[in-house]
């Protein structure tokens, strides 16, 4: 177990650093400057402005004391779009929104999306099972930016009290929530019916349907815990995979989250923005992972003991 | 004569007459009604978007004509599905933005398959130490996260892209509304592709590991042909019902893409437009005019369902261990 949480935590140190390398020399490499949008600053300001947050030092320099600042004193810069405002507080401020949206979102996707699997895998081929699978493969094909103004529209307007958009009351959390847990729980149904199809062909359930076990302890008692195997692999890329993707759900309901920052950041060349979410979406991928390798271990007793 | 060779043949039981794997998968998938339905979705659509499209607009059907006069006309009013919020023909607009889509994950999608399999195939055949390497590095793309990277690599090649854009119109006097739709196609294509190819590489490693290790290779190196000739006369044909596989399920995860950053405005950009592009502009007027978001949404959503239906069935049919009967 220590191993494999050492190896993970070793090729998250390795993912994250080539990822912030890649991506610092990639955003300033992309053509045109932050300041150039201040379209009233002189050249002279310009280079005032440059001067001011280090961008007019050589690129290996800039590299350097980008790590140095966050190695040492935790600083992830300063925003250069948002001036005066630090990368720091404008995640600190986004991301437990994000977080809240991801995680409520995959609270209901696991909520729908893994009875759902289990029904077709116990009805398999039968019309439950089609069913179930076409209502999965709806929640795939069906994305969020469909579903996203169909639920405004269908939901939001004939309900008074539901706002369409909007991030101000606690209510304002549900319409996102919704049309994000969709894609989580189509992905998690087909997961989890593959499992369960695997571990239900296996001997010991049928030496336990043999000796008269009822189907629905064998299913909670003997088949649950490894048929959901890989649906807990996919939880933790699916988590991170929310958090990083709920963009366009932000932009739909109007949510201040980490994905508006993210976008912001790539049209207005804001790079100590981009760099620091990008840092910040690694290492929260990597802590996602890590969970679900847990996770695995402790359901899985082959793999505790190798 | 040749009525007793009609019968010879009508003799030779059908058991007997030996059957190929693709033979055998195609029995297998026409029994999957669903997805000889997707297939045959996917076909219409192509048809509807590569030959209808262009022949309508060869007679005077054209799609960025604006007729302000006539904005939100409903279904049958002008055109045959109504116009938007420009006037400009819904039925039109959609058929074309269906080529952008459909043009940028196919494309994408061959050089997914070019790229992964080269680079699958290598790592598998030569094994070892170096074939492992290539495989971390391809396991060390994947843990990022793909939508970021894609966006970024897209914004880095666009600005090389305008500047040769800018060069073929100016120097070479090309069609600058041409070339201006190809610089804004080029560098989402490339930045999806161009990581997009992981998955593709690690199913091809895997599979040319497993044939490398067959018999007929062995025979093949026997003979004393070159690895170049081994690798892609025999270990690359046989792989091709897993790559075929895959890439029928890598289009609609490629159009998903392109519609997911054309809809968060880093995609598809004017004089061009594509679903995504039009289910945001749709998006706008979802309280008046609802149509102008339904109609390029369900097309878009037939077109995945589409896909993925044919992508599952094929993956039944031609690898029936794989599925879970």
């Amino acid at each position: 177990m220590l191993k494999t949480i050492l190896s993970r935590v070793i090729q998250t140190i390795i993912v994250v650093f080539l990822l912030v390398t890649f991506v610092f020399f990639a955003v300033r490499a992309i053509p045109g400057n932050p300041f150039a949008s201040d379209k009233a600053t002189s050249p002279e300001a310009q280079a005032a402005l440059e001067a001011y947050y280090g961008l007019d030092k050589p690129l290996p320099i800039q590299y350097f004391n980008y790590w140095k600042n966050i190695l040492t004193e935790g600083d992830f810069g300063d925003s250069l779009a948002m001036k005066g405002r630090k990368v720091s507080t404008l995640i600190s401020e986004s991301f437990p929104v994000s977080l809240k949206l991801g995680l409520l979102s995959l609270a209901l996707g696991m909520g729908i999306g893994i009875p759902l699997g289990i029904v077709a895998a116990l009805f398999h081929n039968k019309w439950q099972d089609y069913t179930a699978m076409v209502v999965a493969m709806a929640g795939i094909c069906v994305v969020a930016f469909v579903l996203g103004p169909i639920f405004q529209l269908s939901i939001a307007r004939p309900l008074s009290w539901l706002n369409v958009a909007g991030w101000n009351r606690t209510s304002d959390i549900i319409l996102p929530s919704i049309t994000l847990c969709f894609g989580v729980a189509a992905y998690l149904a087909r997961l989890t019916r593959g499992g369960m199809l695997d571990v239900l062909s296996q001997d010991y359930i049928r030496t336990a349907r043999a000796k008269g076990v009822p189907t629905l302890q064998i299913i909670t008692k003997h088949a649950m815990r490894p048929a959901l195997m890989p649906a807990v692999t996919f939880l933790g890329p699916a988590f991170a995979a929310i958090i990083t993707g709920s963009f366009v759900v932000e932009n739909i309901f109007l949510v201040p989250g980490m994905g508006q920052h993210f976008v912001l950041g790539i049209t207005s060349k804001d790079y100590n923005l981009v760099l620091g979410l990008v840092l910040f979406y690694g290492i929260l991928m990597g802590i996602a992972n890590l969970l679900s390798d847990i996770a695995l271990i402790l359901m899985d007793p082959k793999l505790r003991t190798s | 004569m040749t009525p007793a060779v009609q019968t010879l043949k009508a003799d030779i039981p059908v058991a007997e007459k030996g059957s190929s794997l693709w033979a055998d998968a195609f029995v297998r998938l026409k029994k999957n009604k669903l997805a000889m339905l997707g297939g045959i979705i996917v076909i219409l659509i192509l048809i509807l978007c590569f030959i209808v499209a262009p022949i309508l607009a060869a007679i005077g059907w054209n799609a960025n004509e604006q007729d302000l006069a006539n904005r939100f006309a409903g279904v049958g009013e002008k055109g045959i599905l109504g116009t938007d919020q420009l006037g400009r023909d819904l039925f039109m607009r959609v058929l074309e933005g269906g080529q952008i889509s459909l043009l940028v994950a196919i494309l994408a999608t061959c050089m997914t398959v070019t790229i992964g399999v080269i680079y699958g195939g290598i790592a598998g055949y030569i094994g070892g130490t170096l074939g492992s390497i290539m495989m971390r590095i391809v396991d060390g793309l994947l843990a990022m996260p793909f939508l970021i990277i894609v966006i970024l690599f897209r914004e880095l090649i666009t600005g090389h892209v305008d500047v040769a854009a800018k060069f073929l119109i100016d120097d070479w006097g090309w069609n600058d509304n041409t070339v201006l739709r190809f610089a804004n196609l080029i560098p989402l294509t490339i930045a999806i592709a161009g990581f997009g190819w992981l998955s593709m590489g690690r199913i091809v490693r895997s599979s040319a590991a497993s044939l490398s290790k067959q018999e007929f290779v062995e025979a093949a190196r026997s003979l004393g042909l070159s690895h170049t000739r081994i690798l892609f006369r025999h270990i690359v044909p046989n792989m091709l019902g897993p790559v075929i596989i895959y890439a029928t399920l890598t289009i609609p995860s490629f159009i998903l893409y392109e519609a997911t950053l054309s809809f968060i405005g880093l995609g598809i950009e004017p004089p061009n437009s594509s679903w995504g592009k039009l289910i945001q502009e749709g998006a706008n007027f979802l309280e008046t005019n609802v149509t102008v978001l339904a109609v390029p949404a369900v097309m878009f959503s037939l077109t995945l369902f589409a896909f993925n239906f044919l992508g599952d069935g094929l993956r039944d049919a031609l690898d029936p261990k794989a599925s879970k009967d």
